[in-house]
Formats: structure tokens, C-alpha cells, sequence
């Protein structure tokens, strides 16, 4: 490893893995460390043992859960849009061959105390107890409008100008109902709390189009939010919801990366406890490693390995359940997202909940996984995922983390190191490529281009 | 129709494993494409490498380390899915042997349980150099239910029996676990254009 790399990158979850694959493809000569001896860092999905190992240090993990080679237990659980930017990452480097992936049997969210199911088509939406029959009505013109709307073409605006129209205008205008308002801000538009009631109405209403064209795969190139839940269900025929998950866990996705990179001549480094970022005037000139250094243009990782070059800016707590049964009222779902809007909760930041099974190769046959995770907002971590945890029913067993979300302090122009933001609490992955789009444009001074393997491109 | 005539047809994923340098990659090259180089650049560059065997009715996906096996950074997901395994080691180098033991021992531990194992002592030719006695390495594969042979990438030797003998012992289609699975989406151009038709409306 005494050598000379255009980049060494440390760490190896999600974020890094991508950056690793898009560098070396791009013919670059790339060092890939991380200190743990398995892959995927804060991003990685653990067995029982190692799970066991991380919670309750020195204890064996019961007989009753099972074998622990069965388990593949995410750490930051997310589910992907199907039409998402993560999906078009994985065509664009055609990652996708190494990968499997199972459909998201529903998404619910939580109104007055139950949960119901986000309509995936129009049959669900008559029949769902979300709102009463005027209360459709209204909704079903606000869909309508946002369906037929298209931002270069003002014929489909009606007259609304939507850049400069506040997000609560828009919701006045069809005369919708907070409940109402909450369900489309929070379980198709995916905010994660009200600020965007009062920002222009577009961002929203592209987010809730994603949202149906993921589910229907209607939209091409739909970047804009409501919009990305609907692109995302239209994607494939015969969708419960937008959403999609890798067989073996999201731990394979960083894996999968990884092997691209490798594919590409990556050089792969597991278990190196010790390893370090080198600096000479405040740059980031390569690594040292016990006795061992390895020089680079640039460094790239975690914020793990760059103490004293980052801050926190945020706390999530998330809790691990493993269950026998799955969450109730979902319908014995094996797959399943419940997002709990802050105002059915009194609280200022929505909570999610997450669950998967043995049917997706996480646990152990006839075990249920269920994740409930939120932003932090007062010192008692546990009390403020009860509303979540209150959904699940009994479970066999219970992990709770609160984790620090931090960010670089710097872009890594002047000391050559760049470095990835925390995983945010978001329950789908389009803020994470984000960030990784925006870290390889610092980092090679231009975009990435993912049009040109856009599957909707190619067919158009 | 397309899924009638692939449903016949039986994928299968084999990875290769064992040292660097114990002749992984030569193998493939030999009996995929006939090669055989002396220097063998150690990367394929490829995510992997198909074979069919028309009279078996199998099709091999073929997967190479990367590299990724040198510092000992195997991702698990190289071997995940998998419906055999060559352990690959070097009958000239006695470490090689040592590490193809501990790859044996990782895939009992955490493999496909049902996943055919195969023991290949590479490089078969260099007799004069021989340094794992040929009864070692049967004892131990038999030992451990492993199929064994030693062969010479460089020569062919025992390379196209190696993975053929494979082929037969694997489980046929209805007995083997149903891939993709029940409900499994793969996001592959198929899986696009079949979406595609379904987006009239």
C-alpha cells in the first residue's frame, strides 16, 4: 500500500462505496480503507452477532432468535424510490446485476391516532378511511392538477403560479383539511416536518408527482418532490407502494459498489483500526497506517475520520425491534413504511417507522424487523419513539441508538478532504445520492451524468 | 416466451476463492474463453464471465474476486446467492493450502448451506515444486464433503472436467431455491421493458 492513489477513501458505507465505484470507473487509482472488518460503516447491515457485539457487549444473542447468519439488520433504515436517484445511480453504473430487490408491500400513515394505507391506485383511494367523501372530491382535483402539471408548459398551471405561491396557498385553494395536508406534506411529499407549508408550492408538488410516477413509472427525469413519490409508484406495474428493498439488506448496496470499484482496480483494505488521515499544512495529503503511509490527491470519508473537521448538527434515535409477527394493522405485511406526521404527534419532526422480514433475507424465518427512528428533540430518547413503538406490539427484542449527524465544516476545495454528511432521518435515499452527486462534483469539478443510461431517456 | 425458454435453462452463480496468485482468474480464462497468459493481470475487469453447457442445460455466471481477496476484504455479497464454490489453491504453496482451509471454513459458516464446494489444487503442472501432497488435500476435501482435483490452468489440465463435474452435481431447477424469488423485482433491462408495455394509460 506505500504508494501513490489519485484518491484514498475511508470508510465504506453507502456514500463512499458510490464515490469509490464512479472514481474508479472514471480510470482513477483508488485506496479503500476502513476501519472495521466488515463493509459499510454507519450504512452497514449486521448479523446477530455483531449486533449483539455493538448493543450488549459480553451477551449471546438468545437461541429462540435463531442463527445469527440469518440476520442482516440495517443500521440506517431507508427504503429506495423506485423511481428514485438511487435506482438511476445503480443503471448508470449497472451495479443493479449484483443486486435483487423486492417491492415494499405498503405505505401507511398515521391520522388521529390510526394508520392507514397510502392509496397506490384508485380503487385504494375510494375505499381508504384517510378522508370522507367531499374530502375526496377536493383531493382528487388537488391530484388531478398535479398530475396534468408540467413546469414548462403554463397551459397546465390554470392560471396558479407555483413559484411564488406558498405551499399553504395551494392547499387553501382546494380547500383541504389539515389531515389531509399532513398526508400529502408528509406521506407523499416525504417532508419531514411543516417548514415547506410556507416556501413555494412547486418543490412540494414535484415531490408528490415522484411520488405517483415512482408507483406508475410515468415521469422521466421528475426531480421535483410530490412528484418523486408519484414517478416512483408508477414505475412498475403492480406496485403497493414507491418504494423497493434489496434481498440481504441495504448492506449490499455499499458492497455492491465496492465490487464495481474492485471490478475497476480498486484496492480494498478491511479491519485497519488504526488507520489515520495524513496532513501537511492543513491538507489532506494520504494516510497513515501503523507504520505504513499511502500519499493521494485527495482524501475522501466519513466524518468519523475527520475529527476536529466536522460538526454535529442534529440527533437521531432509532430504535431495532425484532418481532414474531408483523406490525399490526398492516394487512401481515412483510415490508412496510409508517410515517407518523409531527402534528399527529405533537411533535416537531416526523417519526418513521420501518419494518422487513425473513421474506426479505433479514431474520430469521418467521421474524419480523421493525425500525422506528425520528430527529431528536428533548434529552429522554426512548419516551419520544413511544408513539411509534406503540405500533408494533410485543416484541422479542429491543436496541435503542441515538446517533450524532454531522457535517463537514469545509468543501474540501482548500484541504483536500472531503467528507460525507451523516445519514439524515429521511426514509428514502434521495438526500444521501445528494450529497454523493454534490461530493463528486467537488471533487472531479464536474456533474455526474445520469441521463444517459435514464432507462425513461433510453425508451423515449 | 422468453421466460419459457430461460426457465429451462438453469443459471447458476459460481465464485472462486483462495490466495492470490493461486491461478482464480487463469482458470476461468482457460476454460470460459481457452487462454492461458503467464503474467495474468490480476483483474478481469468484468462483473463476471458466462459459460453454457448446452448438453447439462446450465449456464454459469462465473464470479471473479476483483482483487478484493488480497487484503482480505472479500464482501460477503461476492459469495451470497451462491450455487457453487471452487476453493482454488496453489500445490506448490503450502499457505495457500492454509487459506483455502479458512475460505472452506467461512463458507460452512456463512454460506448457502446448500452450495456445491469444489477443491482445486492449481497449478498441477509444477510437480517438481510440489509442496501439498495430493493425499493431504483429498483427506481433508473428503473429510469435509468438498469435491476434489488438482488441474493446470496452463496445460488445461482437469479444467473443463473441474467445472462440468460441477455442473452435474448441481441441484436440479425444481429442487433448487426459486431465483429470483416469489415477488422478487430484478432491475435489469427485461425488468424495464416490461414495465415499459405497462405504461400505456
Amino acid at each position: 500500500m506505500n504508494e501513490e492513489y489519485d484518491a484514498i477513501v475511508l470508510g465504506t458505507g453507502l456514500k463512499e462505496c458510490i464515490i469509490s465505484g464512479l472514481l474508479s470507473v472514471d480510470k482513477k487509482k483508488v485506496l479503500h480503507i476502513d476501519r472495521n472488518n466488515y463493509y459499510g460503516g454507519e450504512s452497514a447491515s449486521l448479523s446477530l452477532t455483531q449486533l449483539y457485539e455493538r448493543f450488549r457487549a459480553g451477551q449471546q444473542p438468545p437461541a429462540s432468535l435463531g442463527a445469527s447468519r440469518d440476520y442482516n439488520v440495517d443500521m440506517v433504515p431507508k427504503f429506495m424510490m423506485a423511481n428514485g436517484k438511487l435506482v438511476r445511480v445503480l443503471l448508470h453504473t449497472d451495479v443493479v446485476k449484483y443486486l435483487e430487490f423486492k417491492a415494499v408491500d405498503g405505505s401507511y400513515v398515521l391520522q388521529k391516532g390510526k394508520i392507514h394505507k397510502v392509496p397506490a391506485n384508485d380503487s385504494e383511494a375510494l375505499r381508504s378511511g384517510l378522508m370522507g367523501l367531499f374530502e375526496k372530491r377536493r383531493a382528487r382535483s388537488f391530484f388531478l392538477y398535479v398530475q396534468d402539471y408540467e413546469e414548462a408548459d403554463p397551459k397546465t398551471h390554470k392560471g396558479l403560479d407555483l413559484r411564488r405561491m406558498t405551499m399553504a396557498d395551494l392547499y387553501k385553494h382546494f380547500d383541504l383539511t389539515e389531515d389531509t395536508q399532513d398526508f400529502i406534506g408528509h406521506a407523499l411529499g416525504l417532508h419531514r416536518d411543516d417548514a415547506y407549508l410556507t416556501q413555494p408550492a412547486l418543490a412540494t408538488v414535484l415531490k408528490v408527482k415522484l411520488y405517483h410516477e415512482s408507483l406508475f413509472r410515468g415521469g422521466r427525469g421528475g426531480v421535483l418532490k410530490v412528484k418523486l413519490y408519484h414517478e416512483s409508484l408508477f414505475r412498475y406495474e403492480g406496485l403497493n407502494s414507491p418504494y423497493l428493498y434489496p434481498r440481504y439488506g441495504l448492506g449490499e448496496l455499499p458492497q455492491a459498489f465496492a465490487r464495481l470499484s474492485a471490478v475497476y482496480g480498486g484496492t480494498y483494505m478491511l479491519n485497519q483500526p488504526g488507520v489515520e488521515v495524513m496532513y501537511e499544512n492543513g491538507v489532506a495529503v494520504g494516510i497513515k497506517n501503523g507504520a505504513d503511509t499511502a500519499r493521494s490527491k485527495l482524501v475522501v470519508g466519513d466524518p468519523s475520520y475527520f475529527a476536529g473537521r466536522v460538526r454535529v448538527v442534529g440527533k437521531v434515535v432509532r430504535a431495532i425491534a425484532i418481532m414474531n409477527h408483523p406490525i399490526p394493522n398492516t394487512d401481515n405485511a412483510h415490508s412496510v413504511q409508517i410515517i407518523l406526521p409531527q402534528k399527529q404527534t405533537g411533535r416537531k419532526s416526523d417519526m418513521y417507522v420501518f419494518c422487513c422480514s425473513y421474506a426479505h433475507n433479514v431474520a430469521s424465518k418467521d421474524k419480523w424487523l421493525a425500525f422506528v427512528s425520528t430527529t431528536m428533540e428533548t434529552s429522554n430518547p426512548e419516551a419520544e419513539l413511544s408513539a411509534g413503538m406503540a405500533l408494533l406490539g410485543p416484541v422479542e427484542e429491543k436496541f435503542i441508538e441515538v446517533r450524532d449527524i454531522c457535517e463537514p465544516l469545509e468543501d474540501g476545495s482548500k484541504d483536500k478532504a472531503y467528507i460525507s454528511t451523516g445519514y439524515d432521518a429521511t426514509t428514502h435515499f434521495e438526500t444521501t445520492v445528494e450529497d454523493v452527486l454534490d461530493m463528486y462534483r467537488r471533487i472531479t469539478g464536474r456533474d455526474l451524468d445520469l441521463t444517459a443510461k435514464d432507462p425513461a431517456q433510453v425508451e423515449a | 416466451m422468453a421466460m419459457a425458454e430461460l426457465a429451462q435453462q438453469q443459471t447458476a452463480k459460481l465464485v472462486l476463492l483462495g490466495e492470490m496468485g493461486s491461478g482464480k482468474s487463469s482458470l476461468v480464462l482457460r476454460y470460459v474463453k481457452g487462454q492461458f497468459f503467464d503474467y495474468q493481470a490480476s483483474t478481469v475487469g468484468a462483473a463476471f464471465l458466462t459459460k453454457t453447457l448446452p448438453e447439462l442445460n446450465v449456464k454459469f455466471e462465473i464470479w471473479d474476486t476483483a482483487g478484493q481477496e488480497r487484503y482480505h476484504s472479500l464482501a460477503p455479497m461476492y459469495y451470497r446467492g451462491a450455487a457453487a464454490a471452487i476453493i482454488v489453491y496453489d500445490i506448490t504453496s503450502p499457505d495457500s493450502f492454509t487459506r483455502a482451509k479458512s475460505w472452506v471454513r467461512e463458507l460452512q459458516r456463512q454460506g448457502n448451506p446448500n452450495m456445491i464446494m469444489a477443491l482445486a489444487g492449481n497449478k498441477a503442472d509444477l510437480e517438481s515444486q510440489r509442496a501439498v501432497t495430493a493425499e493431504e488435500a483429498q483427506a481433508y476435501a473428503a473429510e469435509n464433503g468438498l469435491y476434489y482435483l488438482e488441474t493446470s490452468a496452463k496445460t488445461a489440465a482437469n479444467v473443463n472436467e473441474l467445472f462440468e463435474e460441477i455442473a452435474r452435481k448441481l441441484p436440479k431447477p425444481e429442487a433448487a431455491a426459486p431465483r429470483p424469488p416469489q415477488g422478487g423485482i430484478v432491475l435489469s433491462e427485461d425488468t424495464q421493458r416490461q414495465a415499459k408495455r405497462s405504461t400505456c394509460c
